[in-house]
């Protein structure tokens, strides 16, 4: 069983901030800390508000954090290679190398293999990308890397989309979203329903040891995640929610709104999983609708010009589907602890 | 050439691409008003203090809260806390229990020895302060901090005014009370006990002062005519509570009228069922939605076995019996109905109101008075150059606060007039309204709720009724704060920024991060906002570049 890390829940701001001067220095993040690593450094030339920026740094610095900085990140062509290495600069404070599109759980395969042949089982190896890279491009490799449980931390930055390339369609993107190879037009207007993969899903049916998603709006499980991950040897696989605002349509001050709003509508469910089994859900702490998260964005802004209850409707019953597959929505704010009275 | 780990070449750096020069919009630290600061009619920075006794740190609580406010323990029972209503939290589950929190760093400084800071300067100057109450014991303790010589002057035998004589030991102990005034005294105050002031205007010239600070409160209880019969007693509220304090109770006998709706007549209906009385009715015009008394006082008397008759008047005492007159509201307006009532009752406790006793002021052809109040400036000076007024005696809402509050703010504008200038306000920061605030990242934590002495236990004795919080508690209670409008360094900031522009500050002493806040490093800072978003507290602006 995994274990969560303890609220402490009667601090002003429990456990949901980054860090907070009344806690022990070891309940912080790793954020929190003058001393991490900031493995994407500022000067990157990711969009006002990036996602993936953020989550990429959170992510690595744990790594760095769990490893004894013993890491080295495979990354897949992507916004997050494209916007932090633009010849001669490079924004990466860690060991990186970039190949092609596809073939980052390969080289990541590699690099482990070279590794493991210098005998040097201290250094560990993550490999990373977007959702284009990894859902559609890079999945035969990924699969293979899987398959070979070979020893590599895959994380995929997920947002939704190619966006570095125009924002067209992938294989993660929602449906009823607008991108500009879904567009908003036709009687069945953005990303068509019923397509599409669920990575996380199909990464435990590999029966691989370690399986979870997360979002860039808590970054206490982000975090622990990441940590419980490096402790696992073999292929294990990690799915971040990004938010982008270029892409999505979406104001750059709301990159971690939108991502606790996919969380708590149950649109993105959270969870972890070990062998193939689900472990743990961090549940849902105040429900919102999914209306909330899509009028936030402009890609979904066709479904409020003229009557489109129905795909909103369609929508909403994905993510109830989600809260009753993960039960996301067991005992939550009726659980609170007994405080001390009198 | 020693480089990082698996690392062959030389660095990489993407830091000459200042990613800042895209910003159309940069965020900057900002302090808002808190709610609470704003509705303190003492002026109490409650949100700092607060901020200090959730790290544990109750003695620097202690004393950031007595910069304003020199009687934490008294207020911390006594006050009506407009804090608590204005708090924020109230929005979110429920009100800071600030005025618990007061109670406890009070207590805390007493059981502790804590005493004020000395005055660093004497300036040599003198100032009579008139009158010992909650405004004068402040006043002095002010004036005393600034450097100035305070004489204290009260007509009565002992230091208090309204706390000791008006209110009731089981709301405030006589001993925390003494504790509290003792420790202003020990600042050098002159106390004069037993000095009944004629002429402010003659006693300043006699006396030799440079500035007086007028603070003879309201100790006139209103009265009406009642026929009465001969028998029949009738008592102010005022000379009833006064009689108590002084061990020498009036008698009541066992059925006690009480004829007010405000916080006179609850103290004088719990005190008079303190006395013996086993039937106590408050008798009001009114009803319980338009009595000026404190909600909670109300709540407290009728758990003591208090009962109430509402829209209702007194026509006449017959001596075993009130005759009452049923009323009803239209408009608000009381209007008779015609309707009479007997309500046996022994004695009759009048609590309708109090005036203040301004024969102070008669020989001052410059000190106006208005409707019974002596009229002040903004700087709390009457109308006679260097003679300032405060408390209940000039126009105000007539509480120990509103009262401790005048005397700040006397005090600073006597201290600018004795050095020949005149005190400018500094400009009050926005307020930090809940909009601001980011609720997500503060978890649900209900209040700790004041042990309070169980009713039986009430009814025959003055012993306190509301008790103290204990340290845990206490520190649980100030740990619920919002901090609403200023950082208390929770690194959200520091965290979400996509951009790594946000910079930890390190405290100059201990070289350790922290305890500094924070700076934008606006190289790399690209506008996005999230930090303003993010920020718990809503202590981040988003403010547009020039041009």
């Amino acid at each position: 069983m995994i274990p969560v890390p303890t609220p402490v829940r009667f601090y002003q701001v429990g456990s949901f901030a980054v860090g907070n001067r009344l806690l022990d220095p070891d309940q912080r993040t790793v954020q929190a800390d003058t001393a991490r690593t900031n493995s994407l450094d500022s000067g990157h030339r990711a969009c006002q508000g990036c996602g993936e920026a953020l989550g990429a740094r959170y992510v690595l610095d744990a790594a760095m954090r769990a490893a004894e900085d013993k890491v080295i990140a495979v990354n897949a062509t992507g916004c997050l290679e494209v916007f932090s290495t633009p010849y001669p600069e490079s924004s990466w404070r860690l060991a990186w190398i970039h190949s092609l599109f596809g073939n980052a759980p390969a080289v990541a395969t590699g690099v482990a293999a070279a590794m493991r042949a210098k005998g040097r089982d201290d250094v560990r190896v993550v490999a990373q990308g977007g959702d284009g890279g990894t859902v559609d491009i890079g999945f035969g490799t990924l699969s293979g890397m899987f398959e070979r449980n070979d020893d590599v931390l895959y994380v995929c930055y997920d947002n939704e989309a190619y966006m570095n390339t125009g924002v067209q369609r992938s294989g993660a993107t929602p449906p009823a979203a607008r991108t500009a190879t879904t567009e908003a037009v036709g009687p069945a207007p953005g990303n068509a329903f019923g397509q599409g993969k669920d990575l996380p899903r199909i990464a435990m049916a590999h029966e691989i040891s370690y399986v979870a998603t997360a979002t860039v709006a808590d970054l206490h499980d982000l975090e622990a995640k990441t940590i419980r991950a490096m402790a696992h040897r073999g292929a294990r696989y990690l799915h971040v929610l990004v938010p982008c605002p270029l892409g999505w349509g979406a104001a750059s001050k709301d990159t971690i709104r939108l991502a606790r709003l996919a969380k708590e509508t149950g649109i993105f469910p959270v969870f972890e999983a070990e062998h193939g089994e689900v472990v743990s859900v961090a549940k849902i702490r105040h429900k919102a609708p999914v209306v909330e998260y899509l009028q936030a964005q402009r890609r979904y802004a066709h479904l409020f010009k003229g009557d489109h209850s129905d795909v909103i409707d369609q929508l909403q019953a994905l993510a109830e589907a989600n809260i009753a597959r993960y039960g996301l929505l067991e005992p939550t704010s009726a659980e609170a602890p007994e405080v001390v009275e009198d | 050439m020693e480089h990082p780990f698996a690392i062959t070449l030389e660095v990489g750096t993407s830091h000459a691409n200042r990613t800042g020069t895209w910003r159309v919009e940069r965020p900057v630290y900002v302090d808002r008003l808190p709610p609470c600061n704003d509705a303190c009619p003492a002026g109490e920075n409650i949100q700092r203090w607060l901020y200090h006794a959730e790290s544990g740190d109750y003695e620097a609580a202690w004393r950031q809260l007595v910069e304003e406010n020199p009687l934490p323990a008294i207020m911390g029972r006594i006050c009506y806390h407009p804090c608590e209503t204005a708090c924020n939290r109230a929005q979110v589950d429920e009100a800071v229990g600030i005025n618990a929190v007061e109670r406890f760093l009070g207590d805390l400084a007493i059981e502790k020895g804590f005493g004020f800071d000395a005055q660093t300067r004497e300036t040599g100057r003198r100032v009579l302060v008139v009158g010992a109450g909650p405004s004068g014991l402040a006043a002095s303790y002010h004036l005393r901090r600034l450097g100035h010589r305070v004489d204290l002057v009260d007509s009565a035998a002992k230091p208090g005014g309204m706390m000791r004589y008006g209110i009731p030991a089981y709301r405030l102990p006589r001993a925390v009370l003494d504790a509290e005034i003792e420790r202003i005294f020990a600042l050098g105050v002159q106390w004069i006990p037993n000095h009944r002031v004629e002429d402010v205007v003659a006693e300043r010239e006699a006396g030799g002062y440079d500035a007086a600070y007028l603070a003879v409160g309201a100790q006139l209880g209103r009265r009406i005519e009642i026929p009465a019969g001969d028998s029949a007693r009738i008592v102010d509220a005022l000379s009833l509570l006064r009689s108590v304090e002084e061990d020498r109770p009036v008698l009541l006998g066992r059925r006690v009228a009480v004829y007010g709706g405000g916080n006179t007549a609850m103290d004088a209906a719990r005190t008079a069922r303190r006395l013996g009385a086993t039937e106590t009715v408050i008798v009001y015009r009114r009803t319980d939605k338009e009595m000026p008394a404190e909600r909670e006082e109300l709540d407290q008397a009728l758990t003591e076995g208090i009962t109430t008759r509402w829209l209702s008047t007194v026509d006449s005492f017959e001596g075993d019996h009130l005759v009452i007159e049923k009323v009803v509201l239209e408009d608000g307006k009381v209007v008779p109905t015609g309707e009479f009532e007997q309500l046996p009752a022994d004695a009759l406790v009048l609590a309708l109101g109090q005036d203040s006793d301004l024969s102070v002021v008669e020989g001052a052809e410059h000190i106006a008075v208005r409707h019974g109040v002596v009229e002040v400036g903004p700087s709390m000076m009457t109308g006679e150059v260097g003679i300032f007024a405060g408390g209940d005696a000039v126009p105000s809402a007539r509480t120990a606060t509103v009262a401790i509050g005048h005397a700040k703010r006397a005090a600073r504008a006597i201290d600018a007039y004795l050095a020949g200038g005149t005190r400018l306000a500094p400009e009050r920061h926005g307020l930090a309204s809940l909009e601001r605030l980011n609720t997500w990242y503060y978890d649900d934590a209900p209040r700790s709720r004041r042990p309070e002495l169980a009713a039986a236990r009430r009814v025959d004795t003055f012993a306190e009724v509301v008790g103290g919080l204990n340290e845990d508690t206490a520190l649980f209670e100030a740990r619920r704060c919002l901090s609403c409008g200023n950082c208390f360094e929770c690194d959200n900031c520091f965290g979400v920024c996509p951009d790594n522009a946000v910079v930890k500050l390190t405290d100059r002493e201990t070289q350790a991060a922290g305890g500094r806040r924070y700076a934008f490093n606006y190289d790399y800072c690209k506008g996005c906002g999230i930090c303003v978003e993010e920020c718990p507290c809503g202590a981040i602006d988003l403010v547009p570049e020039a041009n």
